[in-house]
């Protein structure tokens, strides 16, 4: 394993979705929750599922797994809320599982190998080897734009 | 001197400075030989001069320069007013308000004056080849201030009972430096340490008149204080600025001979009352001082009436107090519910005396956020003179109103709606003074701008007395454009026909302008408008005139609504479009062109089923032989619409979407009801079509 101390590193907070870990950078992340009573917003995208009251904020929520078509599962007791703050929208990702916050060295990151080809393929901006997790870097402005 | 702390106090008093100028202007541009509005102006010319030279801001205080050797001119008849020099001052002012944004935005002030300049030395030059003298002091308006203070017996009653305890009375005259600038600051630090060692029973001029800075260099402050004369005086020379103080002590012999005058005209206030025991609650002895005559013509109450004691706070504070009310709100409607359920005697007393108080907290709060109308109005003048030059119209604005309050939060809104009214009403309103004598009007035109308060809401009218609406040209307009068909316009009213010029893609005028835009406006205006939750609505009558009124609702955080439910869900009708809530039939629902309608007090009223608009989940379809129905309105019409039940009415916090979630139809927020979970609010305008 790399020793992280001497180089460059961004912290990440990884989150299972289906099969596949994901890392978001923790400057965007404003927080995790746990699963809350979720207020349908009508004639919305399917995957915007509503509205929670977090501490007084509504905050809108996206299901990532619908986002990047994915197989629908039911929410767990694992099932988590990840606080995204981007540019001036805060918006709720609902996830599989929040497993880690760990630190990734730069160098260990690389672009997305062209073959994954699914949906989700345009939402991500890089990979990181790190041991023998691979996580998928998600690009929050492509996650968040096509909402205008 | 340190710049930064002033800068704000600077740029406060800078427009107050140049919005005291554009007024006067107007005045004197009314009676051009009122030399007193000339001294007016001079006077607030030459405190902006100052102001601006000591902080530094050398192209705003030699614009100021220039402008002032004008008036001064002016003001020593060496030049008559003329359209021609007004025209100048009035763009000089320009520049300066220009300059003063460019500060208070962080720039520098700088701005090419040059072709201003220079026009303002010609005039300066050209009539009279003299060169005017710098004046140093300011035109003396007040009266002159006496040299010793007078007291009521009110006040000789604190200083002997005072000494009686051991304090000392005395009467310090403080007077500051010919050249000192931000006197009010000065006055603010002598008035500081002297509350810090005794009490202010009076000071002439009055307090509110120092703060205004109107006052020359000097002036009187009645003291107690248990410290030493020769101590005070030497704490109040250590304020910067300050030339002379001098402490005597008050002869209270002399109080018993002189007799008390009820009418005095010195202007007196009391700024701290003495001691609490000393205080009778009655005792607010403010006697208004009487304006100089030239400055009670110029009453457009630039200043707020004497003797209320305010003070300035942050509008961040306010704001961030609101939210915190907000929170209270959100736990009140948590607490009442729980009250309800548990249904306990103590509980519910507490929590029913909690609402009380948080329902007075409310009104405070909100009117403490309120501004006078006053703060947008206060630029149309200006505007009209512009336009009506521009357009060569004439035109006279009465301003009614000014002092009526509204939510800040609106009042940042409706400033541009209202210039577009006011440039349609000149526009397109008043005719040019040709047409008006040929329709046997008097040449001017007047245009009035009208606010008052009634109910919940503030209207502000728009009314002039040009030309109306012309209802043919409208309706082929109109037609042509697409907006209504033919077989539409048949049945439209008068009023409808009126509010078809809020339409979009709407310009009636045969010459477009630049003045009232390429009828992209008014539409806009309606939108803005209606998001604030208020309406506009016209009358007109042709060659008569059109009165355009804005209905605005006092505030926007915290409304009422109507909860209603819809399967598991929560919805909030706003109170103020629901006109009343009825339960129908199945048998009484009709049908008229695929739409479902009902007779509602002899009118057919459209029914729209919330559920399928929000596209509820519903587990079974279930028949129900009664449907609960909101009626509710939108300018004239009205719309039914259906619910499974109504939950009741309840004070709601405004929330916001947020900035990924725009555009949800129909939705126009949320908020977050007493269980915490969120509800969202209906937007029921965009229901009816």
């Amino acid at each position: 394993m790399t020793n992280a101390v001497e180089q460059e590193s961004i912290k990440v907070i990884v989150f299972q979705l289906a099969d596949k870990e994901y890392a978001i950078p923790v400057s965007h992340v404003q927080g995790i929750e746990k699963l809350m009573h979720i207020t349908r917003v009508p004639k919305t995208v399917n995957y915007v599922k509503g509205v929670i009251n977090l501490r007084g904020v509504v905050t809108p929520i996206v299901d990532l797994r619908e986002r990047f078509e994915l197989p629908i599962s039911k929410h767990e007791e694992t099932t988590r809320i990840i606080i995204i703050s981007l540019e001036d929208m805060e918006v709720g990702f609902v996830v599989d599982s929040a497993n880690d916050v760990i630190d990734i060295p730069a160098n260990a990151i690389e672009p997305q190998p062209e073959v994954v080809g699914s949906l989700e393929e345009e939402f991500i901006s890089g990979v990181a080897k790190v041991g023998k997790r691979l996580l998928i870097l998600l690009h929050l402005e492509k996650v968040l734009n096509p909402l205008k | 001197m340190e710049v930064n702390q002033y800068l704000e106090m600077f740029i406060e008093e800078s427009k107050e400075h140049l919005q005291a100028c554009s007024e006067h202007l107007l005045e004197l541009e009314k009676s051009p030989d009122d030399l007193a509005i000339v001294g007016e102006i001079f006077r607030s010319a030459h405190t902006l001069k100052g102001m601006s030279a000591t902080m530094g801001f050398e192209d705003l205080a030699d614009l100021t320069h220039k402008m002032e050797n004008v008036l001064d001119a002016i003001r020593n008849e060496k030049i008559h007013v003329t359209p021609e020099i007004l025209d100048v001052v009035f763009e000089s002012v320009d520049h300066l308000e220009e300059m003063v944004m460019d500060i208070a935005s962080g720039g520098d002030g700088k701005r090419d004056v040059s072709s201003t300049v220079a026009q303002l030395k010609r005039i300066e030059l050209g009539e009279e080849a003299i060169v005017v003298p710098e004046v140093a002091a300011t035109e003396v308006v007040e009266p002159a201030v006496e040299s010793a203070l007078e007291y009521d017996s009110f006040e000789q009653t604190v200083i002997s009972q005072s000494s009686e305890q051991g304090f000392h009375a005395y009467e310090i005259s403080v007077k500051l430096r010919d050249d000192c600038l931000l006197k009010a600051a000065r006055v603010f630090m002598v008035f500081e340490i002297l509350e810090k060692d005794g009490d202010v029973i009076k000071a002439s001029p009055s307090v509110e008149k120092l703060e205004d800075e109107q006052f020359d260099q000097q002036f009187y402050v009645a003291f107690v204080t248990k410290e030493s004369a020769e101590d005070m005086q030497k704490k109040l020379m250590k304020v910067s600025e300050v030339e002379e103080v001098a402490v005597t002590l008050i002869n209270q012999k002399a109080f018993s001979e002189k007799e008390y005058e009820p009418q005095q005209e010195v202007a007196v206030t009391v700024a701290e009352v003495a001691t609490p025991a000393a205080a009778p609650p009655q005792a607010e002895p403010v006697v208004k001082p009487k304006k100089a005559a030239s400055s009670a013509k110029a009453d457009k109450s630039q200043h707020a009436p004497v003797g209320n004691k305010t003070i300035r706070v942050n509008i961040e504070r306010l704001d961030i107090l609101m939210n915190l009310f907000e929170e209270l709100v959100i736990d009140r409607g948590r607490l009442q519910s729980i009250s309800t359920e548990v249904n306990h005697g103590e509980l519910n007393e507490t929590v029913e005396r909690m609402s009380r108080v948080m329902g007075d907290l409310q009104t405070i709060i909100l009117t403490m956020r309120m501004v006078p109308v006053e703060t947008v109005f206060n630029r149309f003048p200006k505007m009209i003179r512009q336009l009506s030059r521009d357009l060569n119209k004439k035109i006279n604005l009465e301003i009614i109103g000014a002092e009526t309050e509204l939510d800040r939060t609106v009042i940042d809104e409706i400033g541009d709606p209202l210039v577009h009214l006011i440039r349609n009403s000149v526009d397109h309103g008043i005719e040019n003074p040709t047409a008006r004598r040929a329709k046997g009007k008097p040449e001017e035109g007047t245009v009035v701008l009208r606010a008052y308060h009634s109910g919940n809401y503030v209207f502000i009218e728009i009314e002039d007395d040009g030309a109306g609406i012309n209802r043919e040209k409208v309706l082929a307009k109109a037609i042509a454009k697409g907006v209504v068909t033919l077989e539409q316009s048949y049945a439209m009213s008068d009023r409808q026909i009126n509010e078809l010029i809020l339409a979009s893609g709407f310009s009636t005028a045969d010459v477009i302008s630049d003045v009232s835009g390429r009828g992209v406006g008014l539409d806009v205006v309606k939108t803005t408008i209606e998001s604030l939750g208020g309406n506009i609505s016209i009358e007109s009558t042709q060659d008569v005139g059109s009165k355009f009124s804005i209905q605005l609702p006092l505030t926007l955080s915290i409304i009422s609504v109507m909860l209603v439910e819809i399967e598991k869900e929560i919805y909030a009708i706003p109170l103020s479009s629901i006109i009343e809530t009825s339960i129908i039939r199945s048998s009484e629902i009709m049908n008229a062109h695929n739409q479902k309608v009902i007779d509602f007090r002899g009118k057919v009223v459209p029914l729209v089923f919330l559920e399928e608009i929000f596209e509820v989940p519903r587990k079974e379809q279930q028949d129900e032989e009664f449907h609960s129905v909101v009626i509710v309105r939108k300018g004239e019409k009205l719309a039914g619409l259906v619910v499974d039940s109504f939950i009741g009415q309840q004070e709601i916090v405004l929330k916001s979407l947020g900035n990924y979630l725009t555009n949800i139809f129909a939705i126009s927020g949320a908020t977050i009801l007493g269980n915490g979970k969120v509800a969202l609010i209906v937007d029921c305008n965009a229901l009816i079509k």
